[in-house]
């Protein structure tokens, strides 16, 4: 559930417009962003913006260009922190624990072992592919031979790519293909087994074939992740995601359940956008 | 979620946080060292030779007697050598970077001359010295004179200027050259006229760097065999008559302040030393000008970029 | 009304044009003619020199002494002194080279980077012989109080000078290397939980890799052909120099010994400084091709 305090609802009522039947349908919340501000130094980026993540769902981040679907995505894991100038207030909540991801006092290094990320270009390292997969486990201290091996082959698999690159696990991960690039980039982020897994617009930077394979991935994914997904193709976000969230000039204008917020928006702003009238 | 990774996570961050700052310090030590290095070396020279620079230093010809002997013959052949130096490298240099980034076609030879120009910047200063021994003193009869050490320590820096022009003149925006072609200027007036005017700071930074470079360079002008014991000056380059300007100064042979200091290191005696600090002292200052003026030009340069 | 160019104004902008263009050619090609000059005056000179010495004996004798009555050419002798200097630089420069490049494109605030860098090139601008001084008169009776044995010329003070002197170029090229590596790497690492060591170390060290070799190639072209510090402060006994503590000529330190003398022309003496020249040349070139080939291939990667 969310939890608005009856102070911050009456100003919510403006910005945002959480149908009730969507907030319903959210029994088990792993996150849940409250009151969130972000600023690239002097700009406000994301404003007052509410969020609710399903446990073990997949929720997409849609709108236009420059809206801060990428930013409060890269919050999630305090990506931000790497440049100077940045600043959140206001709270993520990971939950059951009731961690703020963003609080002063968290250091971003807890947050990223535990929430994962794969970004809209893959970046393997400039390593082996086996290295590539263990690397977030070793990280971890994790060093006996035989649990790093059950633990990339299980991610592998995981990440479909298992039968394509089982002979030449030793092999630098840039003789991949762009489409399995992303697939080990995955496979990189699920080896420690997060508690969310942020994508990116993970295949805006690939061909459609390479897209499905993702795709399909994701919908495996469902019941065993919570996964939050940046993407900027409605058709994906209605295909995979369970749960949308719209967002405009860094306000979250629209949260639901997804086939609500395709077939009934609330908001004029999300019409124009879903029927393709901006964006 | 298993107990692997759950359990040892905060001691995963403690640790990791641990040899991240103790790389830090070592990151901080390494520098402070540094420092402590370029410090000590600077202190070293004021101390053995801050006292001994005053101006029968500066206007006496070298001596036998450690205590009579001062740099005159030095810094005069240091000045002159710089002017031919200068007047050689900075329009060869910089023309040569223009062909380079404004006309050199994408061909087999202009490859070959930007391989080369990088190789040349590679090349150890004594092998230049050793090209004006074989080349221009022995086969072009050209004598152990300013003109060759000029000359000399010119394709020596040629390979700093020609960067430094290149790189100032490919951050000038494309618009500029858009602009100039569109009032119908021709290559040469939007070079000219346009790019080269832009690109003079860069120009500049790069040519300062190049002669503080040449400045302090001993071992070509050492092959080149100037002689170290020079008790008189070279022709004056301004004369009292008609043209008032002569060149013969070019054909004279010479000694330069690196040459100077490198005579008196090489004595026995510790009064030479000290001659031989002092002479450092006064090539230190000049370089680290030269060099923290460069560093200041291109600060300003970018800051006025921004 | 239009304004009208005269047509002869035309044909004399035509002809500057096509001046300026072929002066500027002729300029950049000075380049190529230097390195032709430098090539020609090496070879033919050793040319020379080995129609008078054998080039087995240039290569394996172990003495080298072509100003006494017996004459030795034995080249490694001198190749000895200079790979040891540069050898002692190394250790110095490679180790404090490749963290001060981790600290500078890792750690540090760019406000501090900005302060570091300029030192830095400070450090490169300081006049080689004002080093030979300080290694000299300085550093040497500063390490022989807690080194005994070591002599008043020797190979190690010389050797830890030039690993600062070199320091700054390892520095700005692995640095610029390790720049090269795409900020999307650095924040897939990051976004695993690495931290900024962890970054620097497993993803950005290995992505940089064949820039950082390149940056250790070039400091070692430039150790081995530095001079004026090892003319200074290293001596000029040429022999296989086996021991750091004592002290021996480099092939730099050579030509500037015979430089110094009064030699004829055509004294076997003149003609040894260009042999030893070439394998001088030879020795830096292949350090910076190898330089030039890794670098090129790193900027092809990103």
């Amino acid at each position: 559930m969310t939890r608005l305090s009856p102070s911050d609802s009456a100003s919510l009522v403006t910005q945002i417009k959480v149908a009730p039947r969507a907030l319903n349908a959210v029994p088990d919340l792993r996150v849940d962003v409250r009151n969130l501000d972000f600023y690239y130094g002097t700009f406000h980026a994301l404003k007052s913006v509410q969020l609710p993540v399903a446990n073990a769902k997949v929720t997409a981040l849609i709108g236009p260009s420059g809206c801060g679907k990428s930013t409060l995505l890269r919050s999630f894991n305090r990506m931000h922190d790497l440049y100077p100038g940045n600043r959140y207030e206001g709270e993520i909540m990971l939950l059951p624990e009731q961690l703020n991801i963003v609080g002063r006092d968290v250091d971003p290094m807890l947050v990223r072992l535990r929430i994962g990320m794969v970004f809209q270009k893959p970046n393997p390292f400039p390593k082996s592919i086996y290295d590539n997969v263990a690397a977030g486990l070793t990280i971890r201290g994790i060093s006996s031979r035989s649990v790093l091996d059950e633990r990339v082959e299980r991610a592998l698999r995981q990440a479909a790519l298992w039968d394509e690159v089982k002979d030449r696990l030793k092999t630098s991960a840039y003789g991949l293909s762009g489409g399995q690039q992303q697939r080990l980039c995955i496979a990189r982020a699920l080896a420690p087994e997060p508690d969310v897994l942020l994508l990116d617009e993970p295949t805006s930077a690939l061909d459609p074939i390479a897209t499905a394979k993702i795709e399909d991935l994701i919908d495996e994914f469902r019941d065993r992740y919570t996964v939050v997904i940046v993407t900027h193709n409605m058709q994906q976000a209605a295909r995979i995601s369970d749960y949308t969230a719209f967002m405009h000039l860094g306000h979250m204008v629209e949260y639901g359940a997804t086939a609500d917020v395709f077939s009934r928006p609330a908001d004029e702003r999300t019409i124009a956008y879903v029927t393709g009238r901006f964006g | 979620m298993t107990d692997i990774s759950q359990l040892s996570e905060a001691e995963i961050i403690r640790s990791a946080r641990r040899s991240e700052k103790r790389f830090a310090l070592l990151g901080l030590s390494v520098l402070s060292l540094t420092m402590l290095v370029l410090l000590t070396l600077i202190i070293d020279f004021m101390v053995d030779g801050l006292g001994r620079i005053d101006y029968d230093f500066l206007t006496s010809f070298p001596s036998r007697r450690p205590n009579d002997a001062g740099i005159l013959s030095a810094w005069v052949g240091s000045a002159l050598v710089m002017i031919v130096t200068a007047a050689l490298a900075v329009p060869l240099g910089v023309a040569a970077g223009l062909y380079l980034e404004e006309y050199a076609p994408k061909n087999l030879i202009t490859n070959l001359i930007e391989i080369n120009v990088t190789n040349l910047a590679g090349v150890p200063s004594i092998i230049y010295g050793l090209l004006a021994l074989g080349l221009f003193i022995q086969m072009f009869g050209l004598g152990q004179t300013i003109f060759v050490a000029g000359l000399t320590l010119a394709l020596l820096i040629l390979p700093i200027i020609i960067v430094a022009t290149r790189e100032a003149v490919r951050s000038i925006p494309q618009e500029v050259r858009e602009a100039a072609f569109a009032l119908g200027a021709d290559k040469w007036q939007t070079v000219g006229g346009y790019i080269l005017p832009a690109a003079r700071p860069g120009i500049l930074t790069g040519a300062i760097v190049g002669m503080s470079r040449a400045i302090g360079e001993t071992a070509p002008i050492i092959t080149i065999g100037a002689l170290t014991f020079i008790a008189f000056l070279p022709p004056s380059p301004v004369g009292p008559e008609f043209p008032f300007i002569n060149f013969d100064w070019l054909g004279s042979p010479f000694t330069v302040m690196p040459i100077q200091m490198f005579n008196w290191v090489s004595r026995p005696q510790a009064g030479f030393h000290v001659n031989a600090a002092a002479t450092g002292l006064i090539l230190l200052a000049m370089t680290l000008l030269m060099n923290a003026g460069a560093i200041w030009l291109r600060y300003k340069l970018r800051r006025a970029m921004r | 009304m239009p304004l009208l160019v005269s047509p002869r104004f035309l044909a004399r902008r035509r002809l500057v044009d096509r001046a300026m263009r072929a002066m500027m050619f002729a300029a950049a090609f000075v380049s190529v003619l230097v390195t032709m000059g430098i090539v020609y005056v090496l070879v033919s000179e050793s040319v020379r020199f080995f129609a008078q010495v054998s080039m087995l004996d240039f290569l394996t004798d172990t003495q080298w002494t072509p100003v006494f009555q017996d004459k030795h050419f034995g080249i490694m002798t001198l190749v000895s002194g200079t790979l040891m200097t540069s050898g002692i630089a190394l250790l110095v420069a490679v180790p404090a080279g490749t963290i001060l490049a981790i600290y500078l494109s890792e750690f540090a605030p760019p406000a501090l980077r900005e302060i570091i860098k300029p030192f830095l090139e400070l450090i490169a601008g300081v006049p080689t012989v004002a080093f030979g001084y300080f290694a000299l008169l300085f550093l040497t009776p500063l390490f022989q109080t807690f080194i005994p044995g070591l002599a008043g010329f020797n190979l190690l003070v010389p050797g830890i000078v030039m690993g600062i002197m070199i320091l700054p170029y390892i520095v700005s090229v692995s640095e610029d290397a390790m720049r090269a590596v795409p900020n999307t790497l650095r924040e897939g690492a990051y976004a695993l939980g690495y931290t900024r060591l962890q970054t620097g170390v497993k993803v950005v060290i290995p992505g940089a890799l064949s820039g950082i070799t390149a940056a250790y190639m070039l400091g070692m072209s430039r150790a081995v052909g530095e001079t004026m510090v090892v003319a200074i402060a290293a001596g000029q006994q040429a022999k296989i120099a086996l021991n750091p503590l004592e002290g021996a000529a480099t092939i730099t330190a050579y030509i500037v010994q015979i430089s110094l003398g009064d030699v004829p022309h055509d004294s076997i003496a003149y003609l040894t400084i260009f042999a030893a020249g070439l394998t001088l040349f030879l020795m830096t070139l292949t350090f910076n091709v190898i330089a030039f080939v890794l670098r090129r291939k790193y900027r092809e990667v990103y």
